[in-house]
């Protein structure tokens, strides 16, 4: 469903992605791990053709990003989801228009079909009598819901996360993770989830990916990541300050 | 020296590059403000921001430009014999030079800056991503109907400007300094001709493409970060500025 091959990024002189490979099967969720700036967003942004690789393919449900045309690649967008790390909610908006956005602008829905949809997603979110507020009248956490609504409302097929955890506080975390598993297992979306929350998504996926100064370290399962030897994964797991992984 | 025009080379690239890239981006924006589907929505309130929120600092600067005229002008043409042309310099100058100009400064000021602030902070806050990865063609969604607004919005008020103005003169030459209101009136009918008023909303129109040019531009492409979008307005503004009154010379030696 998502394949990439020896992908390779640079941003002036600095290589931010150094020949990566990956693959993801249908309806497999898998977890994207690394150190902070080691090109986990930048990675996910290539996977939605946001960013223009410098050598190496990315093929996402059959089709390779980099050879659609422009209303190709509109298409293959729509049946694609992604959360933002902030959310990207239009502020001047309020959480039923955000929700609505994407259905009023890109399908024939009659408004009342619309509100129903918008509606029923906002409840599944845990969202129900919100649908007035603003952005900047939400906490961080019903941001990140809102976000998950705008993206579910559409009905995607892959759904990439970008950090939707971070910055929350650990209940609001937990119970967002909760929430992409029973969304995941209910929909049966195929996805990539980029977080920090250790050990808490190693229950909700099936394969984790560790991403180290641009290059794939390791795709395990969840429990052989957490039992590895190699001390990369060993050192970002335990969180220790001491081992090959240098930090600044 | 070999390392000096290397360096000199890529500097002239990446200029060249720039404006490629500003030529693309308007020649796109162009192309979604004529091709459906056009957001006439949105065009409509960009219309009432650009235009009917820009009004009052308009009629305000207005008065003032056409008393200030009249102040300046009745002497001068006094020295000379010809107190009775206040009213075709004052309309004269308006129409043909300072309405289009001064209004199209005051949007840039007001408007644009706002323009390029808001596309800027959308672009920090992923939200044009979110709007790409939705496939919705950001230019279309935000830059095309601040280039209708401008478009439509500049000419009418260059043309509030010239009526406010034309009666800031008259307060001045009239009321205050005695002229006939006849001959303030009388002899700018005699001198003011249709092209004028045509030459001055061609002027008012191209500098309305230029505001939404420059302001989306900027906020479209601004770096990330509050100082990001801040240096985005900035340059806004002072870029739009300082082209208005290059192209205005150019134009007017187009038009008239």
């Amino acid at each position: 469903m998502i394949s990439v091959e020896d992908l390779w990024k640079s941003f002036g002189r600095q290589e931010v992605l150094r020949g990566i490979s990956l693959a993801v099967e249908p309806g497999e969720f898998m977890a994207l791990v690394g150190m902070s700036g080691c090109g986990k967003s930048v990675l996910l942004k290539h996977l939605v053709g946001l960013i223009e690789p410098d050598r190496g393919r990315v093929v996402m449900a059959q089709k390779e990003i980099s050879s659609l045309s422009r209303r190709e690649l509109d298409e293959l967008r729509s049946r694609i989801g992604f959360v933002f790390q902030g959310g990207a909610l239009f502020d001047s908006l309020t959480v039923f228009e955000n929700t609505a956005f994407p259905l009023r602008e890109k399908t024939r829905l009659r408004e009342p079909a619309i509100r129903s949809k918008v509606m029923s997603v906002l409840e599944q979110v845990g969202l129900k009598n919100t649908e007035n507020k603003y952005p900047a009248q939400l906490s961080g956490g019903m941001v990140k819901r809102v976000a998950l609504a705008r993206t579910l409302v559409r009905a995607p097929e892959i759904v990439l996360f970008d950090e939707p955890t971070t910055g929350l506080d650990p209940i609001v975390s937990n119970a967002m993770l909760r929430l992409f598993d029973e969304v995941h297992r209910r929909l049966k979306l195929t996805g990539i989830l980029v977080s920090h929350e250790i050990p808490e998504i190693f229950s909700i996926v099936q394969k984790v990916a560790m991403l180290h100064e641009g290059k794939i370290v390791a795709v395990e399962t969840p429990e052989r990541i957490q039992n590895s030897r190699n001390p990369i994964i060993a050192q970002f797991l335990s969180g220790s300050p001491e081992g090959p992984i240098e930090y600044r | 020296m070999y390392r000096w025009f290397s360096m000199l080379g890529a500097w002239f690239i990446a200029r060249l590059g720039r404006l490629g890239k500003t030529g693309v981006f308007f020649a796109h924006s162009l192309l979604c403000s004529v091709t459906p589907p056009i957001k006439f929505e949105r065009v409509v309130r960009q219309i009432w921001f650009v235009g009917w929120k820009s009004m009052l600092v308009i009629c305000l600067t207005a008065v003032f430009t056409g008393m200030v005229l009249a102040l300046q002008g009745y002497p001068t043409l006094r020295r000379v014999g010809s107190e009775a042309f206040l009213g075709p310099l004052v309309a004269l100058s308006l129409i043909r030079e300072l309405g289009p100009v001064l209004s199209a400064l005051m949007v840039t000021g007001r408007a644009g800056s706002s323009i390029a602030a808001e596309i800027g902070v959308m672009r920090t806050n992923e939200q044009i991503d979110a709007l790409e990865l939705m496939g919705l063609n950001p230019l279309r969604y935000l830059v095309a109907p601040n280039l209708i607004a401008c478009l439509v919005a500049l000419p009418v008020l260059a043309s509030v400007f010239n009526v406010i103005a034309i009666f800031g003169g008259y307060l001045v030459g009239v009321r205050l300094l005695g002229m006939h209101a006849s001959t303030y009136f009388g002899e700018m009918s005699n001198y003011v001709e249709m092209s004028d008023i045509v030459g001055g909303i061609y002027k008012s129109m191209s500098f309305g493409v230029l505001i939404a040019w420059v302001c989306c531009y900027k906020g479209y492409y601004c770096r990330f970060g509050a100082q990001g979008v801040s240096a985005a307005t900035t340059q806004a503004v002072v870029n739009t500025s300082a082209l208005i009154l290059v192209w205005d010379y150019f134009i007017t030696s187009l038009v008239f």
